[in-house]
């Protein structure tokens, strides 16, 4: 790989990771704001003009804080708890496509720019579930090193739900992996681009909508987030695997949470909403030039911010689930539900597309 | 009444249709309420909130805040030095001082020499204001009451007679006899008030020294 290839992923890295973890800083006031206007507040306005200072006075705060290690965790696995959440939460996007490449794509040497830190990779969405799954050791890890019993429990039901709410989520994006005969997150836009009826395109949401739904469901539960977010149960719990955590410690747990949150709306976006698709406007698969790229990235992103909005305005609307109720939905609902639509999408390609 | 009583009306909830087991017609009626609270504060201006310090609220006429001890027209205290408001503090922060009235206060025998209330203890529950046979001592609509030292917030008798001096114009005694040209409350329950009430703050009391 020559030198230029490589300065190129690492300035991609660079990009990508401070553009999302600062994009966090700026959701945690977001919440922060949808939380307040759900219930007829105005929210944070005190640190500058609107409060658009507030994620840095948060920051600021967590990082004066008083960071406390308890005398009697292991400490090695404590620390190494919120390093793993984080790196698990940031290493995923390694495969996310932001944007098209094809073959007039911008270039440099002649090799046409990815937006994509790895691009090409055939095994994508596997590689996302695979990074995203070892979130769990996080949360059993800080579970286990607090050494406290209800931090432990905390842990233990917290991975189990995480374990449980990943089957349904990998079930119910089999479907579009064999509609689109690839697991390569890129040919998945291309193919709900490309094999619409006349204008309607065929984004996932339209010809996949039992697994959208069940995909939606298990992936609040996945990243914790409400109605299923047992991991920190304020009010209920006083906090689960992360009681023991303080100061940038927890903070990382949060961050990685909402890293996690732009991970599962880049996958919505492409699997269900058509990735950086546009219907109606003329902007084909092929439109992969300067100008079109650069457009496509801002749908991608414009889409993934409503799903954002969306997964904040969800939290502000659903009571928190109980434990069983939890583990009832994932296993008698949604498990059977995502079986069902995979066994109903196998005997239609069967019969639409013959057998092979 | 028996449980198997022929009278007795059982109510069985209604059965849900299937679409209403999906809780999915539910949900999203949630998201449209929600999502009008949301557009609402976010655009229309419906936060109901109040911005203090820039916005100040105005507590109901009702409210119990910060004490002060009245004065009677020749602007003596009232207090008679009868020790009922002390009694029937139930956080025992009342502490009066009484001694024989100075001369020419032919209306009482005693007086409080000094009469302190500790802020902090207090619960705010209005006992000595009903205790009180003469309503000398009342609680007013002043809420913020803030101070740098625990010593600041036990308030003196100047300190409860100040507080009277800055509120009798926005909140004239309940009972008794205010003097005539003060606007009287309106009823007491009134959401609104008997308009604006004192627009003094605790934190501009002087403090004891
Ligand atoms: S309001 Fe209640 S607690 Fe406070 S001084 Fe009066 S009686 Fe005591
Ligand atoms: S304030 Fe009222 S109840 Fe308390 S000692 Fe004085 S007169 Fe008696």
């Amino acid at each position: 790989m020559a030198t230029w290839q490589i300065a190129v992923i690492l300035v991609k890295i660079f990009l990508i990771v401070g553009i999302f973890q600062g994009a966090v800083a700026y959701m945690i006031m977001l919440e922060r704001k949808i939380a307040a206007w759900s219930q007829d507040r105005v929210g944070p306005n005190r640190a500058g003009p609107f409060g658009l200072i507030q994620p840095l006075a948060d920051g600021a705060k967590m990082l004066l804080k008083e960071d406390v290690i308890p005398g009697y965790v292991n400490k090695p696995l404590y620390v190494l708890a919120p390093a793993i959440a984080i790196i698990a939460a940031t290493i995923g996007f390694a495969v996310v496509p932001f944007g098209p490449a094809g073959i007039d794509a911008p270039t440099i040497n002649g090799h046409p720019i990815h937006f994509q830190i790895a691009p090409n990779v055939d095994v994508g969405i596997l590689y996302v579930f695979a990074i995203g799954s070892l979130a769990v050791y996080a949360v059993i890890l800080g579970g286990y090193a607090s050494n406290n019993k209800y931090s432990f429990l905390g842990g233990l039901r917290n991975s189990a739900q995480i374990i449980s709410y990943e089957i349904p989520l990998g079930l119910s994006v089999i479907g579009m992996v064999m509609l689109s005969r690839s697991l390569e997150l890129g040919d998945i836009i291309a193919w709900q681009d490309t094999n619409g009826i006349g204008i309607i395109p065929a984004w996932g949401i339209l010809v996949q909508p039992l697994a959208f739904v069940i995909f939606l469901v298990s992936a609040f539960a996945e990243t914790n987030r409400l109605p299923f977010d047992l991991a920190e149960a304020e009010q209920e719990l006083v906090g689960g695997f992360h009681t023991e955590y303080s100061a940038m410690k927890f903070g990382m747990f949060f961050l990685g949470e909402y890293l996690h949150v732009i991970t599962v709306s880049f996958l919505t976006a492409i699997l269900f909403l058509g990735g950086w698709d546009v219907p109606f406007v003329g902007l084909g698969v092929e439109d992969t030039g300067w100008i079109a790229a650069l457009i496509k990235v801002g749908v991608i992103f414009f889409k993934v911010a409503l799903m954002v909005v969306f997964i904040m305005w969800i939290r502000w609307t659903l009571p928190r689930f109980r434990y069983d109720q939890l583990m009832n939905l994932a296993w008698k609902a949604m498990i059977p539900l995502a079986l069902l639509n995979l066994i109903v999408t196998m005997v239609l390609i069967q019969l639409f597309r013959g057998v092979g | 009444m028996k449980p198997d009583d022929p009278n007795l009306k059982r109510l069985e909830p209604p059965k849900l249709t299937v679409l209403e087991q999906t809780y999915l017609p539910q949900i999203l009626g949630g998201l449209a309420v929600t999502g009008r609270h949301i557009l609402g504060a976010a655009f229309g201006g419906t936060a109901v909130t109040v911005q203090y310090p820039e916005e100040q609220h105005v507590p109901t006429a009702n409210y119990r805040g910060v004490h002060r001890l009245n004065k009677d027209e020749q602007g003596r205290v009232k207090c008679v030095a009868c020790m009922l408001c002390a009694t029937a503090c139930p956080a025992h922060c009342i502490d009066i001082v009484g001694a024989t009235a100075p001369e020419g206060w032919d209306d009482r025998e005693k007086y409080p020499e000094s009469f302190v209330i500790d802020e902090l203890r207090c619960i705010f529950c209005g006992m000595c204001e009903e205790a009180c046979p003469v309503d000398a001592i009342e609680l007013t609509g002043l809420y913020d009451l803030t101070g740098l030292s625990r010593e600041e917030l036990i308030y003196d008798k100047s300190k409860l007679l100040s507080v009277f001096d800055m509120t009798k114009d926005a909140e004239p005694m309940k009972t008794g006899n205010p003097s005539p040209s003060l606007p009287q409350p309106t009823t007491p329950l009134d959401p609104e008030g008997p308009g604006p009430r004192s627009t003094a703050t605790a934190a501009q009391l002087p403090s004891r020294s």
